[in-house]
């Protein structure tokens, strides 16, 4: 076997791909939550709280990063409260990391689930009721099986997303090699030392990855 | 109006003749040389008209990689010897105009204020140091050095899982800054730029002597003009610029 491939060190993409199914995740049910709530009903003050959700696709990654130390680091609001009551912190562990992936992850869940939501033909829903279905029978019965290949298709991209997070993540959680190192750091720590052979491994395991998970989104939202 | 047309040429040309005959040099230096080498770099540019200077700080091991990579860079200075050797025998450097022109403390410093009890090396293995920050080793010699630093007393191996690794010493710094570590690998130099934030704790044993060499890169368009410099970094003024700054002679 090549010396290359023999002391691998497969540990970032193993990391990476937990960050990336947490982040996605988490950003999965909020963003179906939200998705539903913007797509559905009139709340006060809406097209804000919707552009707020969206920042995290437009914001520079360093900003994402700098307001996430100022929040959850040890003498941030945040962080200064988790680490004093659970002695926890988010800063230094993948915990971090997903959190920064989770919230660029978000908007593209959001997106997929109002769009996919707003599509859904409100007389179905109407005839469930009729049919004497509760509110969360018809959300779980007509809505969202009709919504979910709008959905996932946008999960995957979401998955794709928080897969290739770097500079918020570096920022919060680091890059320890076996704790917190991505595939994405590990490409950049590779190139800094001079290791194109890594780097070139990894970056073409990722792009394979991202690629397949591309295809399949394409797939499901042209199969509507 | 084809005066426009001909006028931007005109324009075009007259600022490309200018471009080179302008002397200008670029210099890549190691992270903790940044407030040091402004100062020395705006005396040079002050004491010799129509030159200046571009400053590029970063990891010693970085600015390595770029300067490997095809960057035009004049003159490299680094913090180690190890990258400037790795340099010359990747023949990015004039080995005539190697020297040395400064040296280095590294001391480990926490958060200002914390808690008292980390006066020796053997101190940072205590349970209550969760986080240690250093720089990459691969590339900042900060890192090599407090990579030496604990194996020579060998805890390397128990304290591993809990080092934080930076980019550079400046980033070691900012970590500790922010109560983030409770220790942190710098230079006694990075020390001295926040005494309302860091604390020196002690000063970091076992390792080899940190000195600064420099050297001007063999693709260098400005070879006479980086020379240059580099005679002026070893002057009596740059060296009195780095005096206060808190470097040693070499």
């Amino acid at each position: 076997m090549p010396p290359l491939l023999a002391d691998f060190d497969a540990a970032p993409l193993a990391l990476t791909l937990r960050v990336a199914t947490v982040a996605t995740g988490a950003a999965l049910l909020l963003g179906v939550a939200l998705g539903w709530v913007f797509a559905r009903t009139r709340l006060p003050g809406r097209s804000v709280l919707e552009a707020l959700c969206m920042l995290p696709l437009v914001l520079p990654p360093t900003v994402i990063g700098y307001a996430l130390l100022v929040l959850m680091g040890r003498r941030g609001p945040v962080g200064a409260w988790l680490r004093e009551h659970f002695d926890y912190s988010v800063i230094f562990h993948w915990h971090g990391a997903a959190i920064a992936s989770a919230l660029v992850a978000l908007p593209l869940v959001l997106k997929a689930a109002s769009t996919a939501f707003s599509q859904v033909d409100r007389d179905l829903e109407a005839a469930a009721r009729t049919l004497q279905q509760s509110e969360w029978g018809v959300f779980l019965r007509v809505t969202l099986p009709l919504a979910w290949p709008g959905i996932l298709a946008g999960t995957l991209l979401a998955f794709a997303r928080a897969m290739g997070e770097f500079g918020a993540s570096l920022m919060v959680a680091g890059s320890i090699p076996g704790q917190t190192q991505t595939a994405s750091m590990a490409i950049y720590d590779a190139v800094q030392a001079g290791r194109d052979d890594v780097a070139l491994l990894l970056a073409l395991a990722v792009s394979a990855l991202s690629v397949a998970i591309l295809v399949a989104s394409n797939r499901l939202l042209s199969r509507r | 109006m084809k005066t426009i047309p001909r006028f931007l040429a005109m324009l075009t040309l007259a600022s490309v003749s200018l471009a080179a005959t302008a002397q200008q040099i670029t210099v890549s230096a190691a992270a903790s040389l940044t407030q040091a080498f402004r100062d020395i770099a705006m005396r040079f540019e002050a004491s010799r008209p129509g030159v200046t200077v571009r400053l590029n700080f970063a990891a010693s091991g970085v600015l390595l990689q770029q300067i490997a990579n095809g960057a035009p860079a004049d003159v490299f200075a680094s913090a180690d010897q190890d990258t400037m050797d790795r340099g010359v025998s990747q023949q990015l450097f004039d080995p005539a105009t190697r020297r040395d022109f400064a040296a280095n403390t590294l001391v480990v410093v926490a958060p200002a204020g914390g808690p008292q009890g980390l006066a020796r090396t053997a101190d940072l293995a205590a349970p209550a140091v969760r986080r240690i920050a250093l720089g990459k080793p691969a590339t900042v010699p900060a890192g090599r050095y407090a990579r030496q630093v604990l194996e020579r007393e060998s805890l390397w191996a128990q304290v591993e899982p809990r080092l934080v690794y930076a980019d550079s010493v400046r980033q070691v710094l900012d970590y500790v800054a922010r109560g983030e570590v409770e220790a942190g690998f710098v230079y006694r130099t990075d020390a001295l730029l926040m005494p309302d934030k860091v604390d020196i704790r002690f000063t970091a044993t076992g390792h080899e002597p940190v000195t600064y060499p420099l050297a001007v890169v063999a693709t260098s368009r400005q070879a006479a003009l980086a020379k240059d410099f580099a005679a002026f970094v070893l002057g009596a003024e740059a060296q009195a610029v780095l005096a206060r700054n808190g470097f040693a002679r070499p």
